[in-house]
């Protein structure tokens, strides 16, 4: 019996347009065998929650640098927990202040992979997480 | 002797044997061997010597600073004449934060002004559209309407300084907020001075802060052009940027090339609609990132001057010595900063400053340390600034014109980066130019090509970071810049009471004639500068050109 893919959604919630780093991840995680789903930029929380859901992921990842994490993200989570979903993890990666992470992990965030963070690293912990036999 | 000298078979004999005899048995010896490759991946020699220059020639390849080539400066005194601008990039909260800010940085010696607007107005949003929710003065300053402008510059005489703007999509009309706002200082837009980045291309290539499709976008832009031309003489209309396409992952190589072709590509469409080259090719500027590999960079920044000019003047015809100078802005990377030991940072920025010095630049932005975790903090702006003083007063460098001209090294990387540039713009000729090239994803996939294979190597060892992948050590907080939630509350107040109290009237009838002339493909300009200064947001302007142009959707590609 093949063991099935793990499916992930990179998001990349409200305007900051930097896509460098969650390309590259997105990439790695398929090169490391799992089923990628890209949101593209410039998406609102409903947007990525419906996405997730409809694509019937395993796992979230948030690529955010633009400092509005402490606004999308608890979005987010509200919305994945109203809609039955809350129990797909959340990561996240980009700039997000350390004394913010905390209060994010209190609220449902999983984990948080700061700059310096290798693609390894990544894929170890999803691997680690995520149920997938 | 001869101008095109050779060392001689003599020469090339002595080095093959110390190169066979000393260098290789000692280094087959050596516990620790570098990589002899650039960031960007390219393999240097162990030593470069006049072998590497044969075929070089000092008339071509080299000239003197002021004249075709200019390899070695644009302007025939270089520093001597004027030191490059220091020019820090600088915006946060609400324009009163900014209007601080830059006073401070004025009075400690920068010499030019350099905005960074927040998120929603690169995207054309009001502070109050639902996007905007969480991002409101957190990248930059919020600008929504011609009162935040005036609030920006007051107290800035605007016929006394030069200012530079980050903003692309909505250039035009930000670029209408300054014209109105200097008017109302009494200064002629024949007199201000500045640069609007407006490079649309980069943008669908790396920065991503698009708004309209390539065709209406271009259009735009030659409008800016065209304006710029006849009414604001002094302006530069369009920043055409390697900067960002390097930040997104691209090698030295592809930064310098899709940079002189998207260069090209505006070029194109200005002389489509029938434009005279030499009436605006001597308002076009450009932006490089300057990266961590010393000599690549310098070599790179000679190299495009080279291929710029004789594209202005053979492929394009350009008779204007002006119209064939490459002038340009540089930004140290921000991708090469690390949020380990945030210090270490001054050190890159000072090597890559020097770079950026050393390879002619006109301007120059240096790093805040402490940018991989927020916006600069009044000090670490300090140091960024105090490094480009230290390196015009201490260092000694700017006493002599291109000072590494005639490097072995320099020259060969200068000639090498030429010959490959232009490789790589007959493509995109061949391909049928830039923005067909978009269309096809080339330019995207090719930067993230290399963003991946950069990642590779520094997570394999082969690229060593200092305080990332070597010479770690335990995390100690730094302060930061904190960026209020009062910001947001009165840019939402202000932008609620200039609705309130402007004439709605006037604003209806402006955009209306906006959108009319959109339509009918006349110049914009004229038109934005009437909305500005009746005070519609920048919001409503640019939902009025979405009406009409359309917005890009990006394929979904990684």
């Amino acid at each position: 019996m093949t063991q099935k893919k793990i499916r992930v959604l990179i998001a990349k919630p409200g305007l900051d347009g930097h896509d460098r780093g969650a390309k590259v991840i997105c990439r790695a995680l398929r090169d490391a065998g799992m089923e990628v789903i890209y949101t593209g930029l410039r998406r609102t929380p409903e947007e990525i929650v419906s996405a997730a859901i409809q694509e019937d992921v395993d796992i979230i990842g948030l690529s955010i640098l633009s400092g509005a994490h402490d606004v999308l993200f608890p979005r987010i989570l509200d919305l994945l927990k109203g809609q039955e979903a809350g129990d797909i993890p959340v990561i996240a990666g980009g700039i997000i202040p350390e004394k913010d992470i905390p209060h994010l992990k209190k609220i449902g965030l999983k984990e948080v992979f700061l700059p310096g963070s290798s693609t390894q690293d990544i894929i170890r912990w999803i691997e680690d997480h995520v149920p997938h036999s | 002797m001869s101008k095109k000298a050779s060392p001689g078979p003599d020469f090339k004999t002595a080095y093959r044997k110390w190169k066979e005899d000393l260098y290789d048995p000692a280094r087959a010896a050596c516990p620790e061997t570098p990589d002899l490759t650039t960031v960007s991946g390219r393999r240097l020699k162990e030593l470069y010597t006049p072998e590497d220059l044969e075929g070089w020639d000092v008339f071509q390849d080299l000239g003197f600073p002021g004249q075709p080539p200019y390899v070695r400066g644009v302007h025939p005194t270089m520093y001597h004449g004027r030191t490059w601008t220091m020019r820090q990039f600088s915006g946060f909260g609400t324009p009163e934060d900014t209007n601080r800010r830059y006073k401070y940085l004025l009075s400690h010696g920068q010499t030019g002004l350099s905005v960074a607007f927040h998120l929603p107005t690169l995207m054309g949003l009001d502070s109050d559209h639902p996007l905007a929710r969480g991002e409101i003065g957190k990248c930059g300053v919020a600008v929504d309407s011609l009162r935040d402008m005036e609030i920006l510059f007051d107290g800035i005489p605007l016929d006394k300084i030069t200012t530079s703007m980050t903003i692309n999509a909505p250039a035009a009309v930000l670029w209408a907020m300054y014209i109105a706002v200097a008017e109302k200082q009494g200064v002629s837009p024949r007199i201000i001075s500045g640069t609007i980045q407006n490079d649309i291309l980069k943008e669908y290539i790396a920065q991503k802060t698009f708004i309209f499709p390539p065709p209406a976008s271009m259009k735009l832009i030659v409008d800016t052009f065209e304006f710029g031309a006849r009414e604001v003489p002094r302006w530069n209309t369009i920043s055409i940027s390697g900067y960002h396409i390097r930040e997104a992952g691209a090698t030295a190589l592809q930064e310098l090339a899709f940079t002189l072709r998207d260069g090209i590509e505006y070029v194109d469409w200005a002389r489509r609609r029938g434009l005279d080259v030499d009436d605006f090719a001597p308002r076009l500027s450009f932006f490089f990132n300057a990266h961590n590999d010393f000599f690549e960079e310098i070599a790179k920044y000679r190299a495009a001057r080279k291929i710029w000019a004789e594209v202005m003047r053979d492929r394009f015809g350009a008779r204007q010595p002006r119209s064939w100078w490459l002038r340009f802005h540089t930004q140290t990377s921000g991708v090469s900063l690390m949020a380990q030991q945030p210090a270490n940072n001054v050190v890159r920025v000072t090597l890559q400053a020097l770079a950026a010095v050393l390879g002619g630049t006109q301007s120059l932005h240096t790093n805040s340390l402490d940018e991989t975790y927020g916006l600069p903090s009044e000090e670490a702006v300090t140091i960024a600034l105090r490094t480009q003083q230290i390196i015009a007063h201490e260092s000694g460098v700017v006493n002599s014109i291109d000072p590494l001209g005639g490097s072995y090294l320099v020259e060969r990387l200068t000639c090498e980066l030429e010959e490959e540039a232009k490789a790589v713009i007959r493509k995109i000729d061949d391909m049928g130019g830039m923005v067909k090239a978009i269309e096809l994803g080339y330019p995207q996939r090719e930067v993230a090509d290399s963003a991946y294979w950069y990642q590779r190597a520094v997570e394999k060892g082969e690229k060593i970071i200092v305080g990332v992948n070597a010479y770690t050590k335990e995390h100690e907080p730094i302060p930061l810049l904190q960026v209020d939630e009062s910001a947001a509350r009165l840019q939402l107040s202000r932008l609620t009471e200039v609705r309130r109290s402007r004439n709605q009237t006037r604003v209806r009838e402006t955009l209306s004639d906006l959108k009319k002339a959109a339509a009918d493909g006349l110049n914009v300009m004229p038109f934005l500068i009437s909305s500005v200064k009746a005070y519609a947001t920048l919001g409503e302007i640019m939902d009025t050109l979405k009406d009409v142009y359309g917005e890009y959707r990006e394929p979904i590609t990684f």
